[in-house]
C-alpha cells in the first residue's frame, strides 16, 4: 500500500509542477480566503437583516405596562392564566387574562388550544397588542407541560414576587429525558 | 441490590477511565509498548462495566423497583414492557448513562477493530476516548446519580411522561447519541493525530467510516425525531427550529462537511489541517448539544429546570474539552504538512465549496440559537428567535449549496472542466426546468417561488442520476455492458447518488408541504362534515376506550373523496393519563401516496361537538423518505471495500483506460 501511495504522490507532483505554472499557490489561496470571506459576509448580512425583522421580545403583564410595548409591535407574552377568566365563545375563539400577580393583560385567540392550557397554569402567547390594550394572539406555545413552568414565566413571576414555592417544587421534576 | 451493583460499577468505570487516560499516554512518551498496550483492554473493560451499570438501571425499571428514586419518578408498573425499558433513557439521569454506554461501546470497538492501526495512534486516541468517559461518568456520579434510593419505597411510580410513552423514544434518543457519540471518535482520532504532530491520508481512511456510521446515526435520528414531533404534538409541524432542534442539527452539518472533506484528505493528502479542525468541531458541538439540553438552560419540552450544578459542571467539561482541543490545534496544527493543490475548479473545489456554505449555515443556526443565551446573561432581556431568522439566513445559504453540488460529482480531481460537467448535466436541468413549468401549471396558490424550489429539488435529484447513468453509460453501451458497468462501479459511488439523490426527495416535501399543505379549524357536530384539499370527513361521534394505563376520548370520522368514494375511517383521541393527570393529543393520520391528511382533536364540548384541526400534507412523506435515502447512501457506502482497512486497492490499470468521469470514481 505504501509504495503505491508513494509512486502516486510523485505523479501528483509533477502535475502540480505544471498546474503551478498557470496559476501560483499564492493566488489559489487568495481565491479560497476571497471566496470564504465573501461567503462569510453574505452570511453576516443575511443575519443581521433577520435579527432586525424576526427578533421577539418576551415580556411580562408589568413589563408592557413599564416599558411602554406599542401597539402593533410583537412580543411574547407570558404569565399565568387567571382563574376564572377563561371564556370560549363560537367559532373557536377563546379570551382570557394573563397574570404577574401585579398586572393583567386581556388575550384574545382564535384556535384550540395546547392541550395543557388550563386556568392558574404558565402561558407564552406570542403576537401583539391592539389599540385598546387587548392582546391579540396568534400562538398559544404549547411547549410544556403540567409540571413545567416556562423558564421565562417563573423568571417574571420571581421578579413581580408573586413567586409561590409549590411552583419551584413542580418545576423541579424531572420532564423529559428525549431529545424530542 | 441491583441499583447498588449498578452504582458500584459505574465507580469502577470511573476509575479504570483515569488509568486508561493517563498510562497509554505515557507510553507513546516514553516509547514504552507495554503501557500502550493497557488501552485496549482498558477499553474493552470500560465497556463491560458501564454495560453492567446500565443494565442494572434497565433492571429496576423493568422489575419497577420503586425504591430508586429515578425509576419511582419515571416510571409505573402499569406501563407495558416496552415503555418502562424506554423510560430508562426517558429521563436526565438514565439518558446520561445512555450517553457513557455508547460512548464506551464506541471506545470497545476501536479496542476491537483497531488491530491495524499504528501503535501510537490508537493508544492516544483511546487515552482520548477515556478522558471523555471520565469526565461524564464523574457528572454521573456527582450531579445526576440514577442510583439514588428512597428510604420508603412508594408502591407506584409517576409514570412517564405521556409525550414520552411512544415508540419514537425507543429509536430517537439512542440513534441520536450513537451519532453524537460517535462523533468522539473522530475527536479522539483527531487530538491523537495533534499529540503526535503526525497526520496523512491513512488518517482521513481509518476515520472515515466512524465518521459514516455517525452521521447516517444522526441522520436516521434527526428525522426519526422530526417525525415524532409531526405526529405527537398535534400540529403537524415537521421542524421547530427548536434550540433543541438546531443542537442536533449544528453537528449534522459539521459532519457532513467533515464526511466530505475526508474524502479530499483519503484521495489527495489535501485539507488536512482543516479536517482536523471540522473533527473537532463537529464533536464540540455534539458537546454542545448535550449541554443545551441536558443544562436546562433553554425554555422549550426538553429543559429539565433542576439544580444549576449540572448546568455549571456540564459547562466545565465544555470548557476544557473543547477550549483543550482548540488551544492544542492552534499549537500543534502548523507542524501538520500542508497537502496537494489542486484548482479552484474541480472535485477538491467542489468539496471546498460543500464545506464552505455547510460550515457558514451551521453558523448561521449556532447564532441564532446561541444569540437569546447571550443576550439574557448580559442585558437581561429575553427575546426568541424563531423560524423566520433560520428561513432567512439558512435557506438562502443552502440553495447555492444544492445548485452546486450536482457538478461535485462529476467534476475530476485536481483539475476540472466546468462546462463538461454542464454539459453532461443538460439533460437534469431541462428536467428541473420541465418541473417548474409543471409546478406552476398544476398548482394553484402558494409562494411564487415555490416552483423555482421544486425546480432545484429535481435538478438536484436528476443530477444524482446523471452521475450513475454518466458512469455506467445507459442508452450508449448495450445493456449487459452496462450492467456490468454498474457492478463494477465502487460502492462508494452508488452512495453518493444516492444520499445526494436523498437530499432532493427531502428538499421537494420540505417545498410542498410548506408551499401547498392547507389546514382548517373548525367545530363539528356529529353528522357534520368538513372539506379539505379533495376529501370529504364526517364526524359520526365519540366514543371512550381503555387502555392499559391511559384513557382516550376517540372521535370517529369517515373519509370519503370528494367524488364520494369511501376511504376510510380516522380516529383521533384525546388521551389521559391517570397518574400524571396529564393529557395528550393523539393525531389520527391516513396515507395517500406520500401525502397525509392530518386530524387531531380538541376538547369535546358538552354538546357532542368537538374542536378540530384539519390539515392536508402534500408529499410531507417525502421528507423521511429523503432522510432514508441519505441513510441507505451512507450503509453503501460505508460498506465500500475502500473503507475496509488492509484492502488491497482496486487495479488502478481498468480506470486509467476509461474516460475522465469514471478514473473520478476512484
Amino acid at each position: 500500500m505504501t509504495s503505491s501511495k508513494g509512486s502516486v504522490s510523485k505523479v501528483d507532483g509533477q502535475h502540480d509542477a505544471a498546474e503551478t505554472a498557470r496559476m501560483t499557490r499564492k493566488q489559489r489561496r487568495l481565491v479560497l480566503i476571497g471566496g470564504s470571506l465573501g461567503v462569510l459576509a453574505v452570511a453576516v448580512g443575511l443575519m443581521l437583516n433577520a435579527f432586525r425583522d424576526s427578533i421577539v421580545f418576551f415580556n411580562s403583564p408589568s413589563d408592557v405596562a413599564e416599558k411602554h410595548v406599542g401597539p402593533g409591535t410583537r412580543i411574547r407574552l407570558g404569565g399565568m392564566v387567571k382563574d376564572g377568566s377563561v371564556v370560549r365563545s363560537d367559532g373557536l375563539r377563546i379570551r382570557f387574562e394573563v397574570t404577574d400577580g401585579k398586572a393583567e393583560i386581556p388575550v384574545v385567540y382564535q384556535g384550540v388550544v395546547p392541550d395543557l392550557f388550563r386556568e392558574g397554569q404558565g402561558v407564552v402567547a406570542e403576537g401583539s397588542l391592539d389599540n385598546s390594550g387587548v392582546f391579540d394572539a396568534d400562538t398559544i406555545l404549547a411547549k410544556h407541560d403540567e409540571t413545567y413552568m416556562p423558564k421565562e414565566v417563573a423568571d417574571a413571576l420571581k421578579k413581580s414576587g408573586h413567586w409561590k414555592d409549590d411552583y419551584a417544587q413542580r418545576a423541579a421534576l424531572p420532564i423529559t429525558g428525549a431529545n424530542k | 441490590m441491583i441499583a447498588e451493583l449498578g452504582q458500584y460499577a459505574l465507580m469502577l468505570a470511573f476509575g479504570l477511565a483515569l488509568i486508561q487516560g493517563t498510562m497509554p499516554i505515557v507510553g507513546t512518551r516514553t516509547n514504552d509498548a507495554a503501557l500502550m498496550s493497557i488501552a485496549t483492554p482498558a477499553a474493552l473493560a470500560q465497556f463491560a462495566f458501564v454495560a453492567i451499570a446500565f443494565g442494572a438501571l434497565a433492571e429496576c425499571y423493568v422489575a419497577s423497583d420503586f425504591s430508586v428514586l429515578n425509576v419511582y419518578e419515571n416510571s409505573n408498573s402499569q406501563m407495558p414492557l416496552i415503555y418502562r425499558l424506554t423510560s430508562v433513557w426517558g429521563n436526565h439521569e438514565g439518558s446520561m448513562m445512555l450517553w457513557i454506554s455508547i460512548l464506551a461501546f464506541f471506545g470497545a470497538l476501536v479496542a476491537v477493530f483497531g488491530s491495524n492501526l499504528p501503535a501510537k495512534l490508537k493508544a492516544n486516541a483511546l487515552a482520548v476516548q477515556a478522558w471523555i468517559a471520565a469526565a461524564f461518568e464523574l457528572f454521573i456520579l456527582t450531579t445526576s446519580n440514577p442510583f439514588v434510593r428512597i428510604a420508603e419505597a412508594p408502591f407506584e411510580g409517576r409514570d412517564l411522561n405521556p409525550i414520552l410513552q411512544d415508540p419514537g423514544l425507543a429509536f430517537h434518543p439512542p440513534l441520536l447519541y450513537l451519532g453524537y457519540v460517535g462523533f468522539s471518535i473522530t475527536f479522539s482520532f483527531a487530538i491523537a493525530a495533534l499529540l503526535e504532530g503526525r497526520i496523512d491520508a491513512a488518517w482521513a481512511r481509518w476515520v472515515r467510516p466512524w465518521v459514516l456510521g455517525a452521521w447516517m446515526c444522526l441522520t436516521l435520528g434527526i428525522a426519526g425525531g422530526s417525525y415524532w414531533a409531526y405526529y405527537e404534538l398535534g400540529w403537524g409541524g415537521f421542524w421547530f427550529w427548536d434550540p433543541v432542534e438546531n443542537a442536533s442539527l449544528m453537528p449534522w452539518l459539521a459532519g457532513t462537511a467533515l464526511l466530505h472533506s475526508a474524502v479530499v484528505m483519503e484521495k489527495r493528502e489535501a485539507l488536512k489541517v482543516w479536517t482536523i479542525l471540522l473533527a473537532i468541531l463537529a464533536f464540540s458541538l455534539s458537546l454542545i448539544g448535550t449541554f443545551l439540553v441536558r443544562s436546562g438552560v433553554l425554555t422549550s419540552v426538553h429543559a429539565f429546570a433542576t439544580d444549576p450544578r449540572r448546568g455549571i459542571f456540564i459547562l466545565a467539561i465544555l470548557i476544557v474539552f473543547i477550549g483543550g482541543a482548540l488551544a492544542l490545534y492552534a499549537w500543534r496544527a502548523p507542524l501538520l504538512k500542508q497537502g496537494g493543490l489542486f484548482a479552484p475548479i474541480s472535485r477538491e473545489g467542489a468539496l471546498v465549496f460543500n464545506n464552505l456554505f455547510l460550515v457558514t449555515a451551521c453558523a448561521t443556526v449556532f447564532v441564532g440559537t446561541l444569540y437569546p443565551l447571550a443576550l439574557e446573561a448580559l442585558t437581561g432581556d429575553k427575546i426568541s428567535v424563531g423560524p423566520p431568522f433560520f428561513n432567512a439566513t439558512f435557506g438562502p445559504l443552502f440553495i447555492p449549496l444544492m445548485m452546486v453540488m450536482p457538478f461535485g460529482p462529476l467534476m475530476g480531481w485536481k483539475r476540472g472542466d466546468l462546462l463538461g460537467a454542464a454539459q453532461r448535466l443538460l439533460v437534469a436541468a431541462i428536467i428541473a426546468v420541465v418541473a417548474v413549468a409543471g409546478a406552476f401549471a398544476v398548482t394553484h396558490g402558494g409562494p411564487v417561488l415555490a416552483p423555482f424550489g421544486v425546480g432545484v429539488a429535481v435538478f438536484v435529484m436528476a443530477g444524482a442520476v446523471t452521475d450513475i447513468v454518466e458512469r455506467t453509460m445507459v442508452l450508449r453501451l448495450p445493456l449487459g455492458a452496462t450492467l456490468r458497468r454498474a457492478l463494477g462501479l465502487p460502492r462508494s459511488a452508488w452512495g453518493t447518488a444516492f444520499a445526494h439523490f436523498g437530499i432532493g426527495v427531502t428538499l421537494l416535501g420540505i417545498i410542498g408541504v410548506t408551499a401547498w399543505g392547507s389546514e382548517r379549524l373548525a367545530e363539528v357536530k356529529p353528522g357534520g362534515s368538513l372539506d379539505i384539499a379533495h376529501y370529504r370527513l364526517t364526524f359520526d361521534g365519540l366514543f371512550n376506550r381503555t387502555g392499559p394505563n391511559y384513557k382516550d376520548v376517540v372521535g370517529h370520522f369517515t373519509v370519503h373523496r370528494a367524488s364520494g368514494e369511501l376511504i376510510g375511517a380516522m380516529e383521533p383521541s384525546r388521551r389521559t393519563f391517570p397518574a400524571r393527570q396529564m393529557a395528550t393529543t393523539e393525531a389520527a393520520l391516513m396515507t395517500r401516496g406520500v401525502s397525509q391528511i392530518y386530524l387531531s382533536l380538541g376538547d369535546p364540548n358538552k354538546d357532542g361537538s368537538v374542536a378540530v384541526r384539519l390539515y392536508f400534507k402534500p408529499y410531507v412523506l417525502l421528507i423521511w423518505i429523503g432522510a432514508m435515502f441519505m441513510f441507505f447512501g451512507g450503509a453503501l457506502s460505508l460498506s465500500d471495500r475502500r473503507l475496509r482497512v488492509g484492502a488491497p486497492r482496486p487495479a488502478k490499470a481498468k480506470a486509467a483506460q476509461s474516460k475522465p468521469a469514471l478514473q473520478a470514481a476512484e
